[in-house]
């Protein structure tokens, strides 16, 4: 049965092969229906894929506060370069949102942007003040040296760690440990340590924990005051915090977790209902939880998903009736043949496996040329587009065993209608 | 002298209707004859005898509205559309007047397709193609495809595709209706050839020169016999 099965799949390429433009162009339908399955399902599962990825690094224990920095108005960037614009976070309210979760890690974040200098080479940074418990609450490791302790922030120490990238900027040749590094004019900070390379965003727009420096919250504070200027935009701006960390302890505890941090920090719909913090001005916070975020990408992917599966349907649909037609067209034109078949012993059932076979092949020939192009194309749009694209094994396996399906599917009225002729009438036809 | 071979095919009373519309159309209205083994039989009649019918029913392509039709002894008429394909495949050889071979096969191919319905392909069936290719006289030609042969080499194909199955008889269709007159008589003669070595044929024409090589000829009219002609007493045909 195998032997013969091979034999009509042989076969049926033959009758195929007899007409090639139609065959092909038929399979075109199937072919770009299958490819733009596989190439859609890769981008969504890339773009997902990314999503997930860094709500992850963000931590899906955390939530993150964060200074937003007013919209600057016309007058306010007008009026005087001297001006000093005061938002964000303050020291108390970290110590607050400590006292309001007992169980919680908090973790105080000031960014300073300061160039950093050794020897020839001057990189432009931000140098993060921080805690201890940063590490552990970002999921850093380090690589080499030590991690800043309690002992340092106490002792105000001029120690700094750096982030990987960073570290091969400034010393592409020598270890860093204990070497000294310039931050702007006359801070000096003594390499104690090098994380590990991350490729994760920092809270910074557009930059990574690999290019920052980590100095002592307390030696950020001396050495670079409350006030700093920003090198970007060439104003003073007095920010205390720019981030407050908060690790809970397990997920569960995220979601009222965030409640109450809304409830301590967001301005409320109705001034009425009740207190805001009076020191924070409304629109300065930003409050991320990546659970939430991660939950909503799930749950748009599921969307995602079913957008994709009516797309595909609707492709394939249009694939199989092109199937459908070739099909009808050949059954029409191999009339003779099918009454001659008849006449030397096939039964009805050998008629509907030839014409089923030869729609399989059809539609299988065009699942396969449209799975290599759906191979193609998702690394194509990551070279060309910089988008992440994850074509998984089995999401090309479904595109393809659809098309098959599909193919066999299709054929099944116009193998019927093959088999059901009147083989005295077949063989008169011309 | 009793003839003692045994009957393969035998139409009982045969009768086949039409219903076209109000209309009851008679193809054939009570037809009975004997196919012996070895037996030569032609089949003549004008257009519209029963011709075409009675030859749809020989080969098993169509059955009787009335009366019997025994295979090897065995009533076929009330058969299934599976089982009459059984019938065909394994019992019955056709040759068609356009010889009907399939034009993507080549020769090889075209021979195999009887026993590949049988589940019958393998090297067995290739040896036997090429015996038979060699029988008819075409050794050598059996990766060519139809269209790469003559009529008659084509015809010669056909006829041993109808001899890979054994059959019980060969059944031809105005076998020489579309070759010129000298193909003709080469085709005739591989089926006196054929005949001699104990092959039982039973040919519809409407063409004399092919009737009188036959032992028989039945002629119909209106869709009943009309008469035997012994061709081997006489050569005289009733006009």
């Amino acid at each position: 049965m195998i032997g013969d099965l091979g034999r009509t799949i042989r076969l049926g390429l033959k009758s195929l092969l007899l007409h090639k433009l139609r065959s092909s162009l038929t399979t075109a339908g199937i072919l770009f229906g299958v490819a733009s399955v596989i190439a859609m399902l890769a981008v969504g599962e890339g773009a997902s894929q990314d999503a997930l990825m860094r709500f992850r690094d963000m931590g899906v224990t955390n939530v993150l506060i964060r200074s937003k920095k007013p919209e600057e108005t016309q007058q306010s960037s007008s009026s005087s370069g001297m001006s000093i614009l005061g938002y964000g976070l303050f020291y108390k309210e970290a110590d607050r949102i400590a006292d309001a979760l007992p169980s919680a890690t908090v973790v105080r974040v000031r960014e300073v942007q300061r160039g950093l200098m050794r020897s020839e080479n001057w990189v432009s940074s931000i140098v993060i003040g921080t805690e201890p418990a940063f590490l552990p609450v970002t999921n850093m490791q380090i690589a080499e040296g030590r991690w800043l302790t309690d002992l340092d922030l106490s002792r105000q120490a001029n120690v700094c760690v750096l982030g990987a990238s960073l570290a091969r900027a400034l010393f592409p040749l020598e270890n860093p440990i204990d070497q000294t590094v310039l931050a702007g004019t006359e801070d000096r900070f003594r390499i104690i340590g090098v994380l590990e390379y991350q490729g994760r965003a920092a809270g910074a727009s557009g930059t990574t924990y690999d290019e920052c420096a980590f100095v002592p919250m307390t030696s950020s504070r001396r050495r670079f005051g409350d006030t700093v200027r920003n090198l970007s935009t060439n104003r003073f701006e007095a920010v205390e915090l720019h981030e407050i960390k908060v690790r809970l302890e397990t997920s569960e505890e995220v979601e009222s977790a965030a409640a109450v941090l809304r409830d301590m920090l967001l301005p409320k719909s109705d001034p009425a209902i009740g207190g805001m913090a009076p020191h924070v001005k409304a629109g300065d916070v930003e409050i991320t939880v990546p659970l939430e975020l991660l939950k909503q990408e799930e749950a748009s992917k599921r969307m995602f998903n079913i957008v994709l599966a009516v797309i595909a349907s609707i492709s394939l649909l249009v694939g199989g009736i092109g199937i459908m037609n070739v099909m009808l067209a050949t059954v029409t034109e191999r009339t003779r043949e099918i009454g001659i078949r008849r006449a030397l012993g096939a039964k009805k059932k050998h008629i509907i496996q030839q014409f089923l076979v030869e729609a399989g092949v059809l539609s299988a020939l065009g699942g396969l040329v449209g799975v290599g192009l759906g191979l193609l194309i998702p690394d194509l749009i990551t070279r060309f587009f910089d988008q992440r694209t994850d074509v998984l094994p089995q999401h090309v396996l479904l595109a393809f065993g659809i098309s098959a399906a599909v193919g066999v599917v299709f054929g099944i009225y116009p193998a019927w209608r093959a088999a059901n002729m009147d083989p005295v009438e077949a063989l008169r036809h011309e | 002298m009793t003839d003692s071979r045994p009957v393969i095919a035998e139409f009982v009373d045969v009768h086949r209707h039409y219903v076209m519309g109000d209309n009851v159309v008679k193809a054939l209205a009570g037809v009975s004859v004997q196919v012996k083994k070895g037996d030569y039989l032609a089949i003549m009649g004008r257009s519209g005898s029963g011709k075409s019918t009675m030859l749809n029913i020989l080969g098993c392509l169509d059955r009787p509205t009335q009366g019997a039709y025994l295979v090897g002894g065995r009533d076929v008429s009330r058969l299934s559309d599976d089982a009459l394909s059984e019938v065909r495949g394994h019992e019955i050889g056709f040759i068609f007047q356009s010889f009907n071979l399939i034009p993507q096969l080549t020769v090889l191919e075209n021979l195999e397709v009887p026993l590949f319905y049988q589940g019958r392909i393998g090297p067995e069936s290739r040896a036997k193609a090429e015996h038979l290719a060699t029988r008819v006289g075409l050794a050598g030609r059996l990766d060519h495809k139809p269209m790469e042969l003559s009529g008659g080499q084509q015809q010669r194909v056909a006829i041993a595709r109808a001899l890979m199955n054994d059959p019980l008889f060969l059944l031809a269709d105005e076998a020489t209706g579309n070759l010129d007159s000298n193909t003709e008589r080469e085709i005739l003669d591989l089926l006196d050839e054929l005949r001699a070595e104990g092959v039982t044929i039973v040919i519809v024409t409407h063409n004399a020169k092919v009737a009188e090589r036959a032992d028989r000829t039945l002629w119909l009219k209106d869709g009943t016999v009309e008469c035997f002609v012994d061709n081997r007493k006489t050569q005289a045909v009733p006009s």
